[in-house]
């Protein structure tokens, strides 16, 4: 830190954080009673998907419907990647960009989409220009039609965000059934060296900022497409 | 039994009528009014300005008034919820505190004691016409009613009970609120009275005449035929 | 009066007159409600997510110090540099050192309500640097030098031709009515500013304190390339934003999605643990976390009111508020309005020039009712009534209420008065519209009601003594 720097005010917050909570305040939602507070276990509040795998994949495809996401599932990678070659000539792709992890690479080398890797350092105009970005991911969350990506899983921050076209592809044993389920997914994967990014993809980019009407598109990807594999062999 | 009635001092002065009807309506049940005629006001007024030790001056003489009474019925949800939610609290860690409490809990508002104390929803009423109902905001959020006052109307023989989209929004009175910001708590007025125009009502019906004041008060300078009546009215009708 | 609180009138006034401007806020929130029914309607129990909800930031406010010390810990051993300032001047200065230090030449912004309050943005600007908001209600608001209306959805009040206009007239675009061209004009401008940008700020919803990470909500993906492609990324962070664990947000990021805007989650929530880690192929540099205080330690030394501080700024308040519908952001004339701005703004601001904002309520509780975390904001409002006359009573107030009292504990007086109101009211009558009316703020607008030829006490004591009913 140079001279000119400010200087954290730990010591004085913390100091009157200290003096205020000598006072203790009513237990929480003490003036709405009705629940008596119990524990802030998460609880079964939040949507119910099934126990089954099918269960999953129902829930997760209803919901990406709803998001205007387009949600497919492959038996075989090869099948995904069969897709895949029909909608790079539909959208002519010039070149995809992807990172360095076998499954999305797999699938765009199957298909036949010529690709480069952002792993290799890439120019923010360059990206900016791609047609599409091809990712893996960390999860997908049936309860919500979300995909976990991360700057580990889908090739740092800005390829799963930066090009309009978003497509992710995950196997069956990534799809969990809940935001509990996936946050100890991770933290099983991770410990304590969780990737500098996590994020919650549910839906494309959106906005009602213009009279409260949805544009898909604000500013990342106007549509992701997320591929779910059974068997990635 | 002994009903105990608190008719809070605006319906005292500007609509008698309404606490009239109450009389009516709980001595046709079979029950027994009893009016303690020294009882003059909750203490609202200056409580919700933030004068509270004033509210508290007041509201020790009512508290003392109805310290024998067995059940008290509130002419208000306003005043009921005085009674019910804030006496405990503005007599919160001083000598009152416990007959605070004990006031609370053997208060009711009008609707809530007939459906909730009594159980009962039909009282034998008549009154022909197209009704809309107003939720009172104390009534509906402090004391938690809803669905009691609309068991009571839909119960009445030739009511037609109709809902209208802003049933639960404030109609803009909040007691000293209503002078102190006019503009607003008209442009609030405006929206409700619209809404019960759109209904085709002949009668806007609340558990609140301070409501009633302030809709009617509204819909008259309109020139609209809209009547408002407090819920006791409709009861009491045959 | 304040200031503040004058200015607050009058803008209230010429807000309530314009019928059409809130007729359409009505209209745009109709969607907001009929699709937060449906979204809520999924929850199983959605009462008692609200009671967890509440516990999780009660347990994390009321712990505040430990969970933040253990968030500066885990956010550091990440690589994160963590800044603790005491109030917007320690904050703007930190943030305009970095600026110079680091030789940042071009800043873009996500959402963040905290830099408004610190005046951020004035403050680059006045020492020469240019700010972009990303975020597309933010720049339209920017571009048109307004305040925010509204702290979720910036641009609320704003028709498409009016923001046609501000584009037409600052971006140089053509002239359209269609949403999606709109959108695609602030995307097709904010691109280059993203890519362009050395140094990236942004707000957080949430600091979780078990593993020392940021998130962030949102609908946009602003946010995401704000936090991706400059090589600095400053967070500005409230200190009330913590939580204890990265479960919680299992439970808390639906409710803000929910409450703030009608979905389950918004499409990225994001969470960031540090700067870029070994082996990551992109992401900034260095990563600056500023927690600000700026009077938050005051309202939680207040026990009563100790819980605003669970505020996840969702919104919900201001969209369920008759008052915040009628008469708008704008006349707030703060950062942070509806009744969550009505309740912190005196704590943060002062209470006797702020205090207007918790007297403009009906109390009416539908606030309370919405609020995700069970914050008691409408009792709120009337304890800071009540606070505000302990501090200063208003003489002639205070004169009114002693002589209602008096009126009040004698009922033979009270009684004699009963006699007199029939007459005051047809003194009245004679006076009604002029400047000599009493309750010329009561009938400008409304009619009153007819004076009762009999007062109830009148017709009991009758009755008592066998007359007529």
């Amino acid at each position: 830190m140079s001279e000119g720097a400010p200087r954290s005010d730990a010591a004085a917050i913390l100091g009157r954080i200290r003096e205020a909570l000598r006072l203790p305040a009513k237990p929480a939602g003490a003036a709405a009673p009705g629940h008596a507070p119990g524990s802030a276990e998460i609880q079964p509040w939040l949507p119910h998907v099934g126990p089954t795998f099918d269960d999953r994949v129902a829930a997760f495809a209803a919901q990406a419907a709803v998001l205007r996401a387009e949600f497919f599932r492959f038996p075989t990678l090869a099948a995904a990647a069969h897709y895949v070659r029909d909608l790079a000539a539909q959208e002519k792709w010039d070149r995809a960009a992807t990172h360095d992890a076998p499954l999305p690479r797999a699938l765009l080398a199957e298909g036949g989409v010529l690709s480069w890797n952002v792993a290799e350092g890439y120019d923010k105009q360059a990206l900016e220009a791609a047609p599409v970005g091809v990712t893996g991911c960390e999860a997908l969350v049936a309860q919500t039609g979300s995909v976990l990506v991360s700057s580990r899983a889908s090739g740092g921050r800005a390829l799963s965000v930066l090009p309009s076209h978003h497509v992710v592809i995950a196997t069956a044993d990534q799809l969990v059934a809940d935001l509990p389920a996936a946050f100890a997914r991770v933290t099983a994967a991770y410990g304590k060296d969780l990737p500098s990014l996590l994020s919650f993809v549910t839906g494309p980019s959106r906005t009602g900022d213009i009279e409260r009407i949805l544009v898909l598109g604000a500013h990342g990807p106007k549509r992701l497409t997320i591929l779910l594999v059974d068997e990635a062999a | 039994m002994k009903v105990t009635l608190f008719v809070p001092c605006f319906v005292d002065q500007l609509f008698p009528h309404a606490a009239v009807s109450m009389v009516e309506v709980i001595e046709r049940l079979g029950h027994t009014v009893d009016y303690p005629e020294e009882q003059t006001c909750c203490g609202q007024p200056p409580f919700n300005s933030g004068y509270w030790d004033q509210a508290r001056a007041v509201a020790e003489r009512t508290l003392r008034v109805f310290r024998d009474a067995e059940v008290v019925v509130a002419g208000s949800g306003s005043c009921g919820t005085m009674f019910k939610v804030f006496y405990p609290e503005l007599f919160h860690h001083t000598p009152f505190e416990a007959e605070a409490k004990a006031l609370a809990a053997k208060t009711y508002e009008f609707s809530e004691f007939l459906v909730k104390k009594l159980g009962v929803t039909d009282v034998g009423a008549r009154f022909d016409g197209r009704v809309t109902f107003h939720d009172g905001c104390h009534a509906l959020r402090e004391l938690k009613l809803k669905e009691e006052p609309r068991q009571l109307l839909r119960a009445v023989r030739g009511l037609d009970l109709v809902e209208m989209k802003e049933a639960e929004t404030c109609c803009g009175f909040g007691g000293t609120f209503a002078v102190k910001f006019p503009q607003i708590s008209t442009a609030m007025d405006e929206v409700k009275c619209h809404s019960i125009v759109e209904t085709g009502a002949d009668v806007v019906v609340s558990n609140d005449s301070s409501c009633l004041m302030q809709i009617t008060g509204y819909l008259n300078r309109h020139g609209q035929a809209v009547r408002g009546m407090h819920l006791a009215e409709i009861l009491a009708s045959r | 009066m304040s200031t503040a609180a004058s200015t607050f009138q009058h803008d209230a006034t010429a807000a309530a007159a314009d019928r059409p401007r809130r007729d359409f806020i009505r209209f745009a929130l109709s969607g907001y409600f009929a699709k937060r029914r449906v979204t809520q309607d999924a929850y199983g129990d959605w009462q008692a997510a609200r009671q967890a909800a509440a516990e999780i930031k009660f347990e994390a406010v009321n712990h505040l110090d430990t969970y933040l010390e253990e968030f500066t810990r885990n956010a550091e051993a990440r690589g994160t540099k963590v800044f603790w300032a005491s109030n917007s001047a320690q904050a703007r200065d930190y943030i305009l050192n970095l600026c110079r230090e680091k030789e940042i030449r071009s800043i873009v912004k996500s959402k963040t309500m905290t830099s408004e309050e610190i005046h951020l943005n004035d403050a680059l600007e006045h020492a020469g640097y240019g700010v972009v908001e990303s975020d597309l209600g933010e720049l339209i608001v920017q571009l048109r030098k307004e305040a925010p209306y509204h702290f979720v959805f910036p641009c609320m009040h704003l028709k498409r031709d009016e923001i046609s206009a501000t584009f037409e007239e600052k971006l140089g675009s053509a002239p359209t009515d269609d949403p999606e061209e709109l959108t695609m004009i602030a995307r097709r401008h904010l691109r280059q500013e993203f890519c362009r940008a050395d140094l990236g700020i942004s707000g957080a919803n949430f600091l979780i304190a078990e593993t020392g990470t940021l998130s962030i909500t949102e609908n946009e993906g602003n946010a995401r390339l704000t936090a991706a492609l400059p090589r600095i990324h400053v967070a500005l962070v409230g200190i009330e934003k913590v939580l204890p664990k990265l479960a919680d947000l299992a439970l808390l990021l639906p409710m803000l999605g929910t409450a703030g805007a009608a979905q389950l989650l918004t499409a990225y929530n994001s969470l960031y643990g540090g700067p870029r880690q070994p082996g990551e192929v992109d992401g900034p540099e260095e990563f600056h976390i500023v927690l600000l205080d700026n009077h938050r330690t005051r309202l939680l030394a207040d026990p009563e009111q100790r819980d605003s501080l669970h505020c996840i700024r969702c919104g919900a308040c201001l969209n369920v508020c008759p008052i915040f519908k009628n008469v708008g952001g704008h006349t707030y004339g703060t950062t942070y309005q509806g009744p969550i701005g009505s309740v912190i703004t005196p704590h943060l601001r002062g209470l006797q020039d702020w205090k207007h904002l918790s007297n403009a309520s009906s109390l009416c509780g539908a606030c309370t009712e919405t609020c995700p975390v069970k914050i008691d904001l409408h009792h709120h409002l009337l304890q800071n009534r009540r606070n505000a006359v302990a501090q200063k009573p208003v003489g002639w107030e205070k004169a009114l209420y002693r002589g209602f009292v008096f009126l009040m504990n004698r009922p033979g007086l009270y009684r004699l008065s009963g006699k007199f109101s029939p007459l005051g009211l047809r003194l009245q009558a004679v006076v009604q519209g002029t400047v000599l009316d009493p309750l010329r703020a009561w009938t400008k607008t409304r009619d009153l009601p007819p004076a009762p030829p009999k007062t109830f006490k009148q017709l009991w004591a009758e009755r008592r003594a066998g007359g007529p009913r």
